[in-house]
């Protein structure tokens, strides 16, 4: 009686399992097969298509290796110290995930904007980081930065600080021993975020569009493509920024999972 | 000598309170107390992890309270080891020489030497999530020894293993211990433990070291009743002292006996089970203490037996099969308990 229950309940959670991966799959799939591989190749010979993906690839990039170096500090205090304001910082960090994202961008034109609170500074030198590749890198930097340092956070925090204590007894620095221990304890759960954060920067497309139309990335390059020339002229394109990023996206994870040597004793 | 002096150290709602020791060179020191005691929290603050409110600490003449720990020369062990998961069982035992950028050829001798000394040769290669409890310990002490330390920090670190490997590591322990000079202070909730390991033990309790003493000492003369009852004094009593004679009579309730500990007033009296003699009949003896009872319950424990009989109050005490043999004792049966007055251990 109790085995046949549960089986019902396995159905049941099988049934809501393929609904959702359908759900979220067959978008994807549809896309790939309206562009067809005619719409494929006329997108791989489209030079623009080409400098606006590579575009949101050197933005996404820095925008991930910004927040590494900036995120990185910042998650190993939030992982071992406990200090006054903490919530409140954790808070601030997780703020961009639940702002809409063309709010983001209007908040920060206002601040990076020719006008804005840091932007003008940089006016004065003849600098602009609004409708540049600065303020496109900061855009995507605002949106996914969060997926970084809460992912480091969890790498430092699942590494047990006695490990530290241990290291630093034999004779290690604080800093040997975060590079020697726990950096590469958290190495995993750091690829991890990184992956995710430039996944989420390359993605963005409302923070962007706010504070740089020019240079154009690939989101708003299908989008002007959507609005010039209607939906049959963006799906090819849409489909080949897709197609690439799914592609890295699954290598990445894949280094990843193969990461499991470094995994906690 | 490791020495402290007035230690003190917040940690949220705990604190390490006037905490003063005396550890001597080459010494193993237990550290005994109740889980949240402040044993951890006391041999961290040791090795450095955490600075000290205020007191001082001391390793010989030079005061090494603030030094970090990575220049204390200090060795520590983890109950749950602590070894770096993502280095094999070589590379953990080497870390501290690497650390101290020793060459590779010295390095490879002192990890082959350790290896052979904790019988760990054919692990080298592994890494520690392939190892077994023992292996680990056995690791985690041979990376605390290669730095060769002066003093050798322990925390708990028998309680995860079954009876049969900790008793080989109770034996590596002491061997090391022995042959190296090492001063060891070793922190435990485990009396036993505590007894085969020390050469002095200091219970501790809410922050505060209670008693210093032999291990003797601590488990035959408790100096309160918390350390009596955590050493496992079973026949304690509470109740008043006074002078008579020149000797002192401890009475609780209708029962009396004679102590030589001279004390008035209320106090508790413990006698180990192990110092009463049982007889069929009144003996007269130097013995000052012979009291009659009934035997309420007799569990054989295997190598003794434990016999529960109440004077008055409940005493146990230990008999061995041959003592039970020669006087064919039963529950229920009259007999009398015999014990010196010096065994009667009386403290406030």
């Amino acid at each position: 009686m109790m085995r046949e229950r549960h089986d019902v309940i396995v159905l049941l959670f099988a049934l809501a399992a393929v609904f959702i991966i359908a759900m979220l799959f067959l978008p994807v799939i549809n896309l790939l097969f309206s562009a067809g591989f005619e719409g494929l190749i006329q997108a791989i010979r489209d030079k623009n298509a080409w400098k606006a993906i590579f575009v949101s690839f050197e933005a996404a990039f820095f925008a991930t290796f910004l927040s590494f170096i900036l995120g990185t500090p910042l998650a190993y205090l939030l992982a071992r110290k406990r200090f006054p304001g903490k919530n409140l910082v954790e808070s601030i960090i997780d703020l961009p995930i639940v702002i809409p994202h063309t709010v983001a961008g209007i908040a920060l034109l206002l601040v990076l904007g020719r006008n804005g609170l840091i932007g003008a500074s940089f006016n004065k030198f003849g600098m602009r980081l609004a409708d540049s590749m600065a303020g496109i890198v900061a855009a995507m930097m605002f949106i996914s930065a969060p997926f970084f340092i809460n992912h480091a956070r969890e790498g430092f925090e699942s590494v047990d600080p006695r490990m530290e204590n241990v290291a630093m007894s034999l004779g290690a620095t604080r800093a040997k021993a975060m590079v020697t221990i726990t950096f590469p304890l958290s190495l995993r759960n750091m690829f991890v975020g990184a992956i995710m954060t430039w996944a989420r920067a390359i993605s963005e497309f409302g923070a962007v569009i706010v504070i740089a139309y020019f240079p154009m990335v690939a989101p708003t390059y299908i989008y002007s493509r959507y609005i010039e020339y209607g939906l049959s002229q963006a799906i090819p394109v849409a489909a080949l920024l897709l197609l690439i990023c799914v592609s890295i996206f699954i290598v990445l994870r894949a280094i990843a999972e193969r990461w499991r040597r470094y995994d906690k004793d | 000598m490791i020495r402290i002096e007035h230690l003190g150290k917040k940690w949220g709602n705990f604190s390490l309170k006037d905490i003063s020791l005396e550890i001597e060179d080459g010494e193993y020191f237990v550290i005994l107390g109740p889980t949240g005691a402040g044993k951890t929290l006391l041999l961290e603050t040791i090795a450095g992890f955490h600075l000290p409110d205020h007191g001082k600490i001391f390793a010989g003449e030079k005061e090494i309270t603030t030094l970090p720990s990575n220049e204390r020369g200090m060795g520590f062990i983890y109950q749950d080891y602590m070894l770096f998961p993502h280095m094999r069982v070589r590379d953990n035992i080497a870390y501290g020489l690497k650390i101290r950028e020793k060459d590779e050829e010295e390095i490879e001798r002192h990890v082959q030497k350790l290896a052979r000394m904790l019988h760990i040769e054919n692990i080298l290669e592994r890494y520690p999530q392939n190892l077994s409890g023992g292996e680990k310990q056995r690791v985690a002490i041979a990376r605390a020894l290669a730095i060769e330390p002066k003093v050798l920090l322990l925390d708990e670190p028998l309680a995860a293993l079954d009876e049969m490997l900790k008793g080989k590591i109770i034996e590596d322990l002491k061997r090391i211990n022995r042959e190296s000079k090492i001063t060891f202070i070793h922190v435990t909730h485990s009396r036993s433990d505590a007894i085969i390991l020390a050469d002095r033990i200091a219970v501790m309790k809410d922050g505060r070291i209670l008693q210093v003493g032999k291990a003797v000492d601590i488990f035959r003369k408790p100096i309160s009743k918390f350390v009596a009852e955590f050493v496992g004094v079973e026949n304690l009593f509470e109740g008043e002292a006074e002078r008579r004679d020149g000797i002192t009579v401890f009475r609780s309730g209708e029962m009396e006996m004679y102590s030589s500990v001279t004390m008035e007033g209320k106090v508790y009296a413990s006698i180990r089970p192990e110092d009463i003699i049982i007889s069929r009949e009144k003996m007269e003896s130097s013995a000052r203490n012979c009291m009659e009872g009934i035997i309420k319950e007799m569990v054989d424990m295997g190598n003794i037996i434990r016999v529960n009989i109440d004077c008055g109050l409940p005493f146990m005490v230990n008999i061995t099969h041959e003592s039970m043999d020669e006087m064919h004792i039963s529950i229920g049966e009259r007999v009398y308990l015999i014990f010196k007055a010096q065994n009667v251990h009386l403290f406030r």
